[in-house]
């Protein structure tokens, strides 16, 4: 314990240093190369209430649905040791489910919306739990387990409306999507920081937090210790399915229609990249969700330099692809040991401090 | 005894089958095999599968047998299976353009008279009556006319286009990039979102983020100038008829031209689906197009001269 203290020490934030180095580079860059890139401003949006706007709002209210998959993802990854690949299609499903209950009414009531996202959280629990089973029960890789949602996922999303694109029009679901009249954040932002409190809180006042690492370090071991491996690998794909389904009525309510092909079309990959940049461990164990929040960040606010620099956006996914290869080199065991090899020696030099913080 | 009734039991059944088959004969329906892609396609295939189902009814003197499916070689085989069951006429809408070659032949030399409908396949002419499509090329210069007519003092046009490569696409990014060329109208920036709405908010958002100004947004398709004009209402700029931005979409959907007759947006581009009714007057009128590739008319919807007619009409989806 006290070695893991002294090498914390030294690289600052142990394992959010990567993804904060990330957003300070970015931020760096994006002010060298444009100074108002950042500014934040109020403006009146088309329904007369005064909104914050800028590319600063765009990044976080952007990632919003990323950020939730990301949280819930990083549960699964830490108690299962491999990731969930169907979320971008059950979201489809999800979504679906949200606008078939809301157009099932004469009129779209607060009540009405909020009885659509429990059906729609309920479907998603089921299809988590069903992969849960996969993974849990019949101990199927979860990336193949998952693979059968994928596949065929937004097929049953057609087959909940039947239609293309089912819209919806109502000012809860625009206030959902966008701004609640009053409040100058995007909703979608607010949404996230409700499900992160709600997250912390259950790490708090349960042990959840103790069991998903040690079923993800040592399933039998933990499984000796007293800890229901299956019962906690299962709860973390409904608990992912809870963030599914937040994250589908999000995308839903941004525009007020859902396309069951395009609606968070491969989010599945950028949010397993998250977790990745946030520094946990994609075979398991131990985990930090604020690192997979801030992976989040990370990647759209690439997304949006890149966007701000005109780069062609079938171009967009490359350069992507570079800077997270990057990201995750930089991130990687071999890496991180010679830096902490050269941190230790430059710090032998000034005091006399053993190299041995260094290992692990 | 028994001899006596089996033979009896064949009899009648010949006979009975006989009637039948006099009775097909004679109530004169004119038999159709449509071979189409599956409705979970897309709205317009939606659209295109139930106004296929409405002309070729039994009401008009049609009977209709249907085959759906995106794999070439499962409708190669449903193609081949119409053939076999005798059918008057072959409706194909193929899901590639290739592999149609034998299939057609053997239409032909069993005297089937084969009609394409929404997509071309590459095979001699002389083995279809005619093929009745979409002209995308032409519904951009539609569109990029109506925009030519407005009149602006200057055209700063946002271009959300959809996937690349897609038929839809390169048409109707022809008449804009010709646009662009000129000088005539100046390009703000051009993206890809891939048909998704989502992206095509973003990119909008990246626009005004940057400060840049425009008044024209021209999406490739419905959902896409959805996603744009999400991204306008939240930046407070006005769009529409009364509007400082103009709207631009494409497929006329039922919801999309509600945004038109509400003044928020300002064009539609139609893409019809409503080939079965050029194909229905063919056959009856029973006589040769003047050309084998037949162009199905498509129009363009300006907000200011919209009604709700049209969109009974003309509106896909509900």
């Amino acid at each position: 314990m006290k070695k893991n203290g002294r090498k914390l020490s030294f690289a600052g934030l142990g394992q959010l240093t990567i993804p904060l180095i990330a957003i300070a580079l970015l931020v760096v860059f994006n002010l060298i190369r444009d100074p108002g890139f950042f500014s934040i401003g109020i403006s009146h949006n088309n329904n007369g209430n005064a909104v914050l706007s800028g590319n600063i709002i765009s990044i976080i209210n952007g990632a919003s649905e990323l950020a939730v998959l990301a949280m819930g993802m990083t549960l699964v990854t830490a108690a299962c040791g491999g990731q969930d690949i169907s979320v971008g299609a059950a979201a489809a499903i999800a979504g679906s489910v949200f606008v078939k209950v809301l157009k099932a009414g004469a009129s779209i009531t607060a009540g009405t919306v909020i009885l659509a996202f429990l059906c729609s959280c309920l479907v998603a629990m089921i299809f988590g739990m069903f992969n849960g089973t996969l993974v849990a029960v019949f101990r199927i890789q979860p990336m193949i387990a998952t693979l059968i949602l994928y596949t065929c996922g937004r097929s049953v999303a057609y087959w909940i409306n039947g239609g293309a694109t089912p819209t919806v029009s109502s000012p809860i679901v625009t206030g959902i999507g966008s701004f609640i009249p009053g409040i100058p954040i995007p909703t979608p932002v607010i949404i996230v920081a409700v499900t992160a409190i709600l997250f912390k809180l259950l790490f708090r006042f349960t042990a959840l937090g103790l069991f998903t690492q040690s079923v993800g370090i040592n399933g039998s071991a933990a499984r000796l210790n007293g800890i229901n491996e299956k019962f906690i690998k299962l709860l973390s794909f409904v608990i992912l399915g809870v963030c599914v389904s937040i994250a589908g009525c999000i995308g839903v309510s941004r525009l007020g229609l859902i396309n069951h092909e395009t609606l968070l079309i491969d989010i599945e990959m950028d949010t397993i990249l998250a977790v990745a940049i946030g520094g946990n461990n994609l075979g398991g164990g131990k985990f930090k969700l604020s690192g997979s929040i801030i992976g989040a960040y990370v990647i759209q606010m690439l997304t949006i330099t890149l966007y701000a620099m005109k780069v062609s956006s079938t171009d967009v996914k490359a350069y992507k692809a570079v800077v997270i290869i990057l990201l995750v080199v930089i991130g990687s065991p071999v890496i991180k040991e010679r830096f902490a090899g050269w941190a230790a020696r430059l710090r032998g030099r000034s005091k006399k401090v053993s190299v041995k913080g260094a290992e692990e | 005894m028994r001899k006596i009734k089996a033979l009896f039991l064949v009899t009648m059944l010949a006979l009975c089958c006989m009637v039948t088959a006099c009775g097909k004969e004679d109530d004169g329906k004119i038999k159709v095999g449509v071979v189409n892609n599956p409705p979970s396609e897309s709205g317009y295939r939606e659209a295109n599968v139930k106004d296929m189902e409405a002309v070729f009814s039994e009401a008009n003197g049609y009977e209709l047998k249907t085959f759906y499916s995106i794999k070439n070689d499962e409708q190669l085989q449903a193609a081949q299976g119409f053939i076999t069951d005798g059918v008057d006429y072959l409706l194909i809408s193929a899901a590639e353009t290739t592999g149609w070659d034998e299939v057609l032949k053997k239409a032909k030399e069993a005297g089937i008279k084969v009609y394409l409908f929404d997509r071309m396949i590459d095979v001699d002419e002389s083995l279809y009556e005619a093929a009745v499509v979409s002209d995308m090329a032409k519904e951009g210069e539609t569109a990029v006319n109506w925009l030519l007519a407005q009149n602006l003092p200057e055209y700063k046009v946002i271009h959300i286009q959809g996937a690349m490569g897609s038929d839809a696409q390169i048409g109707r990014t022809g008449a804009l990039d010709a646009q662009f060329a000129s000088g005539k109208m100046k390009k703000v920036v051009q993206q890809t979102a891939t048909w998704d709405e989502a992206e095509a908010k973003k990119i909008v958002e990246a626009v005004i983020n940057s400060g840049e100004d425009f008044n024209v947004i021209y999406a490739e398709n419905d959902g896409m100038a959805k996603g744009a004009v999400a991204a306008l209402d939240e930046a407070g700029i006005t769009h529409g008829t009364d509007g400082k931005v103009i709207v631009m979409g494409f497929d006329c959907n039922k919801w999309a031209l509600r945004e038109l007759l509400a003044g928020k947006w300002n064009y539609d581009g139609q893409c019809s689906p409503f080939q079965a009714k050029i194909i229905s007057d063919l056959i009856k009128s029973g006589k040769a197009p003047a050309s084998k590739k037949i162009i199905n008319e498509e129009k363009g919807f300006d907000a200011k001269a919209l009604t709700q007619s049209d969109i009974d009409t003309y509106g896909l989806g509900e």
